[in-house]
């Protein structure tokens, strides 16, 4: 059963050069308790599509689609007022720079108490007692003096975790991850994904996980879609895709993985389009 | 094999004010390191960050003079701290950054990126001459002469990082510092300058220090791997020997978590996840 459906969804940004197509036409649906990875390189539009479904982008982007809707709520009709009912508490975010996401006049524990009053109702003891829960749950150390901490007093790692917990503070259904682990080392990249997917297991919530790194794919994913200059190429289950890649986009992709060198060059996307033309 | 670079327990220290109120301390961020590269090899080195390795980088480009220890550029001791390197050292060592965004000036056109070193260290050369090398250097790391007088804004960020190693090579370096040359960029846009990178070394018989965090990356382009963690050097081997034995906790640590891209490895992955929604 689908959570979130997408059908033909195109955005498009005003620039002084023109309008400019940053995703075409792409179609995108996940199921209750369901990993999709949308993969691509820069420019591939795989975070302005689910910024769009967040309702997060500037005025300058047009946004159309036959259908774009939450658990059979139609989000292209709902009012900001609607949308904010759902926005933070069942869809909720998480962004690939942790420092740059949290406030820096703020202590985190401040932060995350403002989303779950805010968001949950919750009295400022309340507020409180479930933050700690939170921390404790996303694995800080030491987390009632956490609480307390600027985000500059925190490791990347330890900003991620609690971005993590301020995003299921509300046992959200559907989690976006845009490049959770980009700016972060190999081994707290691991705990990070670790951490993901045990919160995925325990809420059964849905996750989408926007990412160009294939070895986080090959990690997390249940189901993969691939997109390239605002299209989609290319949609799998997470073993088909590595084991048998049909578009010609997919195979550059992995070949160019370094780890799956064969001779003494990296294959580059252009022989693999190349020999896609031919 | 010629011995290009030589480092005796390297060592760097920080001292940091401890503000108003606490005492000054010093941090040992790199303590003790010894290493040697032989011409026209890559040394890879690896840790996480604030390992130390881009301090161990800094110190080998000649940036920074290290608290102790010798360094050795050829056979010839270098200390910074003493005497300042001349146009000919300089010429020897250059360096290529992590960031290509940052490291290039918006307001200055290539042409005086890759002119600039020239100038300063070489000021015989004439304006015509500098303008036909800078070109050929252009034609060299896969862009073209028309590219001369255009500003970093009109470049993407693997054409830049082409730009930056362009300006590295403009001197004609024995020796080149690549701090994270690739981890800013696309996977396919890595593979080509990787490829770049190993078509250079061939050409040039350039020696690389190549400072990394991508294990993957690490494997494809090293002869030799020093893993750095909290300033020391923890293992250190021929690729071969890291890769297929690691001997250091660390270095299993950093293994274990690098993501693996192996089908077996995702078919085990995925029965589990099934096994375990089956069980609930």
């Amino acid at each position: 059963m689908a959570i979130l459906k997408i059908r033909n969804l195109t955005v498009r940004f005003a620039t002084s050069t023109g309008s400019f197509t940053a995703v075409d036409g792409i179609d995108t649906e996940v199921d209750r308790g369901e990993v999709l990875a949308i993969v691509g390189e820069s420019g591939s539009g795989k975070s302005v599509s689910m910024l769009a479904v967040m309702g997060l982008l500037p005025d300058t982007a047009t946004i159309t689609a036959d259908e774009m809707s939450y658990d059979g709520h139609d989000l292209l009709k709902m009012t900001k007022a609607e949308r904010r009912q759902l926005i933070g508490r069942e869809i909720t975010m998480i962004f690939q720079e942790p420092i740059a996401s949290l406030n820096p006049s703020f202590t985190v524990g401040f932060q995350i108490e403002e989303v779950l009053r805010l968001n949950l109702g919750l009295s400022r003891r309340d507020a409180r007692a479930r933050a700690l829960e939170l921390f404790k749950q996303v694995g800080i150390p030491s987390p009632e003096e956490k609480l307390g901490a600027y985000p500059h007093q925190m490791s990347g790692g330890q900003c991620q975790r609690v971005m993590i917990a301020m995003a299921i503070a509300s046992k959200p259904r559907l989690l976006i991850a845009d490049e959770p682990t980009t700016a972060l080392d190999v081994t707290i990249q691991k705990q990070i994904l670790d951490l993901l997917m045990s919160l995925q297991e325990e809420y059964g919530m849905a996750l989408i996980m926007i990412t160009h790194d294939m070895g986080v794919v090959a990690e997390t994913a249940d189901r993969v879609v691939v997109q390239y200059k605002g299209r989609k190429m290319e949609e799998a289950d997470v073993l088909s895709l590595f084991e048998a890649p049909q578009h010609p986009y997919t195979r550059a992709l992995l070949a160019a993985l370094p780890e799956n060198a064969t001779g003494d060059r990296l294959p580059t996307v252009s022989d693999f389009f190349a020999e896609g033309a031919q | 094999m010629t011995v290009v670079l030589e480092g005796r327990n390297i060592t760097q220290d920080y001292h940091v004010s401890g503000g108003l109120f606490g005492g000054a301390k010093t941090v040992r961020a790199v303590k003790g390191i010894n290493f040697s590269v032989e011409k026209g090899k890559t040394l890879a080195i690896v840790g996480e960050s604030g390992s130390g390795k881009s301090t161990l980088a800094r110190i080998i480009a000649l940036i920074d003079a290290p608290s102790g220890g010798d360094l050795l550029i050829g056979s010839e001791k270098v200390d910074i701290s003493q005497k300042r390197p001349g146009p000919e050292m300089r010429s020897r060592v250059q360096m290529v950054f992590q960031n290509p965004y940052g490291s290039l000036n918006p307001r200055q056109k290539i042409g005086s990126v890759l002119t600039e070193p020239l100038l300063i260290n070489k000021p015989e050369i004439s304006a015509e001459e500098r303008r036909s090398l800078a070109e050929a250097m252009l034609v060299k790391v896969g862009l073209g002469p028309e590219h001369y007088n255009r500003y970093p804004h009109m470049f993407s960020g693997g054409q830049r990082q082409r730009i930056a190693i362009a300006r590295a090579l403009m001197l004609n370096p024995s020796l080149l510092v690549l701090d994270e040359p690739v981890s800013a960029l696309d996977l396919s846009v890595q593979a080509q300058v990787l490829n770049l990178l190993a078509d250079l070394q061939e050409e040039f018989g350039l020696t690389y220090v190549f400072v990394s965090h991508d294990l993957s990356v690490v494997r494809y382009i090293a002869d030799d791997v020093m893993v750095i963690s909290q300033g020391e050097a923890v293992e250190q081997g021929t690729r071969e020997a890291v890769f297929a034995n690691p001997t250091h906790p660390y270095t299993r640590q950093l293994f274990a978590a690098t993501p693996v891209t192996d089908v077996e490895a995702i078919r085990a992955r995925v029965a589990k996840r099934q096994a375990a929604r089956a069980a609930v």
